[in-house]
């Protein structure tokens, strides 16, 4: 799960880590009110949508008196702003961060992630803060220092400091810094933290080390034990056919092509998503309907991927195990028959009780264009898209 | 012979009360010789039952005390099931299959942490099991497609490597042990050391590994087997066409920071000297290609 970047100040805060002064608006007026309200003569107006790169997509402005925090606050609220993460369509901004402006000596960059291969939380610091870390991972791979923190004993003061210094945060600061990473490291681990990026990090000219930024991704798995994260979670970020489906226990997530898969299993769904390409067409979406594949479930679905106006045809790729393929095909018929199918349907059961599925399809009088292997599927289901 | 589990394991049922436990204990006891291989099964608070003929108990070192039994799956559901891997662990099985989808990252950290030092093998979280045709199936995995051979099949999905197993079968080919590592970011044995297992296995003569996105495990083991690999080993990656950032179901199946794409993962196996067809149809033919060369 994703949250905006004044929501994960607010948890950077309760742990301790310096944020800049700031408050979230939802309107000019609002905006205005916060820059009042925190004083000063320089204010930043940033966007908040979930995906990153918005100072280049122009989502993020500095503003040298209220009333230029009017006109940003105007102009930026509302935008479609296009960024390398949003897609070429862009995202609404509908909430901003106006926060106080900070003198910026240096940026830094500090990231949490879990390291699969040592199967620990890795902290990644670096010099070069305020550009991708991937591209400072391309380029200047030297200049990324990591710590493999020991789940036993959390990130130690010896390991923070050894980091803060490594980055060039000069010794007078080094245990402020080291804190700092501390805090975030902590923050990370009570909240089951998928990611954790501040980016940049930065040394003010008065002396001070301080988070300008927070994107902070949870695990999925761990949510049942954060009630407090859930009410975070902001549902116009989120795309609304992910939404729907996730409520019937489907794991779909939208593409841009035109052939609706439905599949169960994810390793499946893939391989179905690859197989298509393969043969020339290319799907609209990835969709596991998991062990179960009810009725009910295939029928969501089926209304799920003809929402798409770009969809040509759909392809139901079933591998029975437990699950058997008659109980699948009687699932496959009665949302077939409850849905409006207006596009090519073909189907590829195997597995368990196949013989029976395929005979309820074809005594089922539904338009269904029946297929063996998975090429078989693939090849049926891009001519059928083509003659569309 | 067969790698991890076979005809003699003695196989415990962690979460053996709950539905979906009773149900796949229910099945495997019904496969092969399950019924002499399941001889315990434990939920906390419920010994002294029996399930499916089955003696339960609160715990796993009280089964393992009366049963003997050396190889524990789990059927937890994910807020008790890393637990339920520790306690598995301190009771010393020696292999742990968890099937459990969903648990939290950190509860893993946590416990493969905790597991450094001890001789445990752990496969999974969130994987379908582990079989080993006509012997012993410990797992969600549909049985009657299996078939006593000489293939060993490593996969991190479930249905795929059904798919995969369903046309070794057809095309004759049966196989030595089946395992599904997982679809989870932190997780017990990897596609390199099951590939280390199967090179040591006597009776494994090829083996067929289905890679997906997410993490380097297949490039990893692309590079050992490059070195040592004795046997033809073919494989397929799932996810050419899934986009970054997106997590494709799996919790470990995400291209993230760039890395973890198909593309790189098949240049490495291929690189490597491993088969890898771009068609999921394809993967019992190109093993059987490959075992005539």
């Amino acid at each position: 799960m994703k949250i905006h970047e004044y929501q994960g100040k607010e948890i950077l805060r309760e742990y301790g880590v310096a944020v800049p002064n700031g408050k979230a608006c939802f309107s000019v007026d609002e905006a205005v009110a916060a820059a009042e309200s925190i004083g000063g003569n320089k204010w930043v107006v940033k966007a908040q949508i979930h995906a990153g790169g918005r100072g280049k997509g122009g989502g993020v402005k500095l503003a040298d008196s209220i009333d230029e925090v009017r006109s940003l606050a105007d102009e930026i609220l509302g935008m479609t702003l296009v960024t390398h993460q949003t897609g070429p369509e862009g995202k609404e901004v509908k909430r901003l961060l106006i926060e106080e402006g900070a003198p910026i000596k240096d940026e830094l960059y500090l990231g949490l992630v879990v390291d699969r291969a040592t199967q620990r939380v890795t902290l990644m610091a670096s010099s070069e803060g305020g550009t991708e870390i991937e591209t400072v991972a391309e380029e200047t791979p030297e200049l990324i220092h990591k710590v493999s923190v020991d789940p036993k004993t959390g990130l130690t003061d010896d390991e923070a400091r050894d980091l803060a210094i490594k980055i060039g945060i000069p010794q007078e600061l080094a245990g402020e810094a080291g804190k700092l990473m501390q805090a975030l490291y902590q923050a990370f681990w009570d909240k089951d933290c998928s990611l954790a990026e501040i980016n940049p990090l930065i040394v003010t000219d008065d002396g001070r080390v301080v988070a300008l930024d927070a994107k902070i991704n949870f695990d999925e798995s761990a949510m049942y034990r954060h009630p407090e994260l859930q009410e975070l979670r902001d549902l116009d970020e989120e795309d609304p056919d992910e939404i729907a489906a996730s409520e019937f226990g489907l794991n779909y997530i939208s593409l841009d092509g035109t052939i609706g898969c439905l599949v169960n299993g994810a390793g499946l769904a893939m391989a179905t998503m690859d197989i298509i390409k393969l043969y020339g067409a290319s799907p609209a979406n990835f969709l596991d309907v998991g062990g179960g594949a009810t009725t009910e479930q295939v029928t969501e679905a089926f209304k799920i991927m003809l929402k798409n106006s770009n969809l040509k045809a759909i392809l139901v790729n079933i591998f029975g195990g437990i699950m058997r393929c008659d109980v699948i095909a009687e699932g496959l018929v009665n949302a077939a028959r409850e849905v409006d199918l207006s596009v090519p349907l073909v189907v590829r059961l195997e597995g368990t009780n196949v013989e029976q599925g395929r005979q309820i399809l074809a005594a089922s009088g539904i338009s269904v264009i029946s297929a063996t292997t998975m090429a078989d599927a693939a090849e049926k289901v891009a001519a059928a898209a083509a003659g569309a | 012979m067969s790698i991890l589990i076979n005809k003699d394991s003695r196989v415990v049922t962690q979460g053996i009360t709950g539905k979906t436990g009773m149900f796949h204990t229910h099945h495997s006891i019904a496969y092969a010789n399950g019924k002499n291989c399941y001889v315990a099964g434990v939920t906390p608070k419920k010994g002294g039952q029996e399930v499916e003929g089955v003696p339960v108990f609160d715990s796993v070192a009280e089964a393992k005390a009366a049963t003997n039994c050396n190889v524990s799956v789990i059927y937890v559901p994910p807020p008790f099931a890393a637990a339920a891997i520790d306690e598995a662990v301190d009771a010393e099985m020696e292999v742990v299959i968890c099937i459990t989808e969903g648990i939290p990252v950190k509860d893993m950290i946590r416990t493969r942490d905790r597991m450094k030092g001890s001789s445990t093998i752990l496969v999974g979280p969130n994987c379908p099991g582990v079989i080993t045709p006509e012997e012993i199936k410990i797992g969600i995995m549909p049985g009657y497609i299996h078939m006593k051979g000489r293939i060993g099949v490593v996969s991190r999905s479930g249905t795929l490597t059904y798919e995969v197993v369903d046309q070794l079968s057809k095309l004759g080919l049966g196989q030595s042990t089946c395992v599904g590592i997982g679809g989870d970011p932190v997780n017990g044995l990897k596609h390199l050391d099951v590939m280390k297992m199967f090179n040591d296995d006597p009776d494994t003569d090829g083996v067929v590994m289905c890679g997906e996105i997410g993490g380097t495990d297949e490039e990893e083991c692309a590079a050992w087997i490059a070195d040592n690999m004795t046997k033809p080993v073919v494989g397929f990656i799932a996810g050419v066409t899934a986009p970054p950032g997106k997590r494709m179901g799996h919790a470990g199946a995400i291209i993230s920071g760039g890395k973890g794409t198909a593309d790189e993962k098949i240049a490495a196996l291929e690189a490597a000297g491993v088969g890898v067809t771009r068609n999921p149809s394809d993967m019992g033919k190109l093993m059987a290609e490959a075992l005539q060369r």
